[in-house]
């Protein structure tokens, strides 16, 4: 599986892309850096970077990549190599190439200018949300023959988690706000890997408060550690559940 | 060697391989015959385990390929249409298909030589024509003197010249006593290699005996004519029937 990865990644590293993506993300934290001397603030700022851009790139990148190596897939599988390899391979190297991208983007800035525990959390959740990005990529990706619906479905998936979900989350809160919702609201959180993300975030800038009741009560509810770990539990339920239906469905693919 | 026992092979609602029973032994060379879209090359995908059969049951040497993937090592698999990896050079291909198998003794590059391919090993892949595209998959598929070898329309595409080199090896290898499997077209070419005729239409074997039973079946002196002859019997009886 190593020979596999190897080339798959010199594959990565050809298109640039992967450079570009490292060097805009370097430019935008540089960036905020030399706006604002207080690195907190440059760290909430990020955040919603981090939180919009970190998963469109990597879904969206995961999946033209996925079609775009559709022939090297093709001539693993009639050579003597397992299909779960060949797929673990695949998911291994662009998820590597895009944390690796990430933490050079974003960490170099920091490790510059400096930016506490806050920034480490940073860095953590980036590499959480291109992880779970990249499995719900590959989950698309191995659901459709076609490239055009697979990289529909793949923004879809963006969209809803980035966008639609808080606008549901936010009308079953209006709608029902005659009774206690502060479980129905934290497990409801619990379905969406960005606000979780965002959840870790807060929860570690101490500034939950500010997220209204529900970040209010989180904290009140596990306090900061143990709502970090349950989070990041269920994050990374959030990148295995995916990838392992991914994998299932690939194993039985008809090529 | 290869045994297909009543596969299946359904896409939607479009019925691909209809019970397909099959035994394919080694030392013999099989001619896949039957029109377009009667599921040749899926019946060779489902050996080599890129299309999963519905129902059925298929072994080589007698273990389950289902969930298996170590009995490839023993297939050339030559495809009716190479996809490679646009960005990559024929030199790197060959390299890379050497660098992934670890334990191969000695490589056969009779055709990389014969076709001349050292020559144009800085070449992308995506550059090459279907003839070059063609000699490629096949340099490859004897690359590792597998026992057996799987061809998928060896010869469509290639000049004569390099049409009469593939077969000479094909032959060559045959008369090594390997299993060999060719789907085709060009009937007379099959003629020189085959002692087996299996024939498929809509998903169906029809046919399958050696080639000189359906010569004499058939009083034919050629396999294009003895073909031809078998489908207008079987169409005769067909209309008898109804």
């Amino acid at each position: 599986m190593t020979r596999i990865i190897k080339y798959i990644f010199y594959d990565i590293l050809r298109t640039r892309f992967i450079l570009f993506y490292t060097l805009f993300l370097g430019v935008s934290t540089f960036a905020l850096f030399q706006l604002d001397s207080d690195a907190g603030k440059v760290v909430l700022s990020l955040l919603n970077i981090v939180l919009m851009v970190v998963p469109l790139i990597s879904i969206v990148f995961t999946t033209i990549h996925f079609y775009n190596s559709y022939e090297f897939i093709e001539l693993m599988l009639a050579q003597p190599i397992d299909r779960r390899a060949v797929f673990l391979g695949e998911y291994l190297s662009v998820s590597l190439s895009l944390c690796i991208a990430y933490l050079a983007g974003v960490g170099i800035p920091i490790l510059l200018y400096g930016g506490g525990a806050s920034a480490i959390t940073l860095l953590f959740t980036g590499v959480i949300l291109t992880l779970v990005f990249v499995s719900l990529a590959f989950l698309s990706s191995v659901l459709t023959r076609d490239k055009a619906k697979a990289i529909g479905i793949a923004l879809l998936f963006w969209f809803y988690f980035s966008l639609i979900y808080d606008g549901l989350l936010l009308w079953v809160v209006y709608t029902f706000n005659d009774y206690p919702l502060e479980k129905v609201t934290l497990t409801l959180i619990a379905f969406n890997p960005v606000d979780l993300a965002r959840i870790i975030m807060l929860l570690q800038l101490d500034i939950a408060a500010l997220m209204g009741y529900t970040g209010a009560f989180y904290q009140e509810f596990f306090g900061s550690s143990f709502g970090i770990l349950f989070s990041t539990s269920i994050l990374l339920l959030w990148i295995i559940i995916p990838l392992w239906i991914a994998l299932r469905t690939f194993a039985r693919k008809d090529l | 060697m290869i045994s297909l026992k009543n596969i299946n092979k359904k896409f939607g609602r479009l019925q691909v391989l209809d019970d397909v029973t099959l035994d394919l032994s080694s030392g013999k060379s099989y001619a896949l015959i039957g029109p377009n879209g009667s599921g040749k090359t899926t019946l060779i995908k489902s050996i080599l385990g890129m299309v999963i059969p519905t129902s059925g049951e298929l072994t080589f040497d007698g273990k389950s390929i289902f969930n298996d993937w170590k009995y490839r090592e023993k297939i050339g698999y030559m495809p009716q249409i190479g996809h490679y990896p646009d960005n990559m050079k024929i030199g790197q291909l060959i390299d890379m298909m050497k660098n992934i198998r670890k334990d191969y003794t000695k490589v056969d590059e009779d055709l990389i030589d014969s076709f001349k391919l050292f020559k144009m090993y800085d070449k992308p892949l995506h550059t090459l024509s279907g003839g070059t595209r063609q000699k490629v998959s096949a340099a490859l598929a004897f690359l590792f003197r597998p026992p057996v070898l799987i061809l998928d329309e060896p010869t469509a595409g290639l000049d004569p010249v390099s049409t009469e080199i593939l077969k000479e090896k094909i032959l060559h290898e045959k008369q090594l006593g390997k299993m060999i499997m060719i789907s085709s077209h060009i009937l007379s070419d099959l003629d020189e290699l085959a002692t087996d005729v299996v024939y498929i239409f809509e998903g169906k074997v029809q046919y399958n005996n050696t080639l000189e039973a359906l010569k004499e079946e058939t009083s034919e002196l050629r396999l294009g004519k003895a073909i031809a002859m078998l489908i207008r019997q079987k169409e005769l009886l067909a209309s008898v029937t109804e």
